[in-house]
């Protein structure tokens, strides 16, 4: 599991990427000293895990929560246990660690998140039947026991939200219960391209590109740093 | 009065000397910052953000595995986020307890 760790404290890092070390599975990707460093590097990269400290100044851990659109797997740090019951509000947050942190502990919040990143994968299998055959230019999805057409080429966008993908079209928005990844394997690869992990954007339908971003309508979608050379390939370059 | 040890710091480590080393330092370089802070705060009255000081120093204080302190620390936490000094003098001595031992390492 790729992590990151965002804590204020130097000491607190420090503790928490020796912690990680001895779990071969965990692979800490980068360390931040506060929230808004690790928005804007979520924003280009994808992340199984965070460990994350609630108590930071200027921008606590649970405002760090409200800004990611589909948060990974949370794991809190923190030197109270006060905060615990609001923990519970977030599904994304998996465990709460109160410091100082032994690896026995540790290793049992990690394991956590493990157990849930394959139930998320046993729903993503089971949400599978949802997103149904594509044939030609169209595509039947499962909605409310119905299975509702839609036109592939007027698709100009997908978005995961949990459990659910938004499909956008020129005409008409879709809530579906399925995966990007499912979608993905029905979509022609010549038009469509999966730009960051919470997005799949038409380029046919992309109005302008910035350095992290496309805008499409009038969706300003995120651009992953791993994605944005394919991107650049599919697009007729001046 | 209980005595600041490397127990924790030796336990995590599983004898890995360089980790040690590196901890050790990181303490060394914030412990007196996050002091100078906190007593800034308490000189200024600003006894909102030296609770969040106390809180940043409450770590420290486990790490070194001074439990009964960490006790009288999250109190006088609580204490300054109600605009009260009370258990200021016993925080006072951790710290300058901590700031002699890290002298030490």
């Amino acid at each position: 599991m790729n992590c990151i760790i965002i804590d204020d404290e130097a000491t607190a890092r420090a503790i928490i990427a020796q912690l990680c070390s001895n779990i071969s599975s965990l692979n800490v990707l980068e360390e931040f000293p506060n929230a808004i460093q690790a928005i804007k590097y979520l924003n280009q990269n994808d992340v199984d895990l965070i460990f994350l400290d609630i108590h930071m100044p200027d921008f606590t851990g649970f405002d760090f929560i409200q800004t990611l659109k589909n948060p990974p797997k949370i794991i809190l740090t923190t030197s109270d246990s006060q905060f615990a019951i609001e923990a519970f509000e977030y599904d994304c947050i998996v465990d709460y660690l109160v410091k100082p942190i032994t690896l026995p502990r540790f290793e049992k919040a990690v394991l956590k998140a493990k157990s849930t990143a394959i139930e998320a994968i046993s729903t993503e299998m089971s949400s599978s039947k949802n997103i149904e055959i594509s044939s030609g230019n169209d595509l039947y999805v499962n909605i409310d026991r119905r299975l509702i057409k839609i036109n592939i080429p007027s698709i100009y966008l997908i978005e995961a939200k949990g459990d659910y993908i938004n499909v956008k079209t020129e005409d008409k928005n879709y809530t579906v219960h399925s995966t990007l990844k499912k979608i993905e394997d029905k979509l022609p690869n010549d038009l469509f391209l999966k730009v960051h992990r919470s997005y799949i954007i038409n380029t046919k339908k992309i109005i302008d590109i910035e350095d992290n971003s496309v805008l499409i309508k009038k969706d300003v979608i995120p651009v992953s740093r791993s994605n944005r050379p394919e991107l650049m390939k599919r697009l007729n370059l001046l | 009065m209980e005595q600041p040890n490397l127990s924790y710091i030796h336990n995590l480590s599983g004898g890995d000397k360089n980790f040690e080393d590196k901890l050790i330092a990181i303490i060394k370089t914030e412990f007196p910052k996050e002091k100078k802070i906190y007593y800034n705060n308490i000189k200024s009255n600003n006894f909102k953000e030296a609770s969040e000081n106390v809180h940043k120093l409450k770590h420290k204080i486990s790490i070194l595995g001074l439990e009964k302190s960490y006790e009288v620390a999250a109190e006088f936490e609580n204490n300054l986020k109600a605009n009260c000094t009370g258990g200021q003098n016993d925080f006072d001595i951790i710290l300058q307890l901590i700031t002699d031992f890290i002298d030490t390492l």
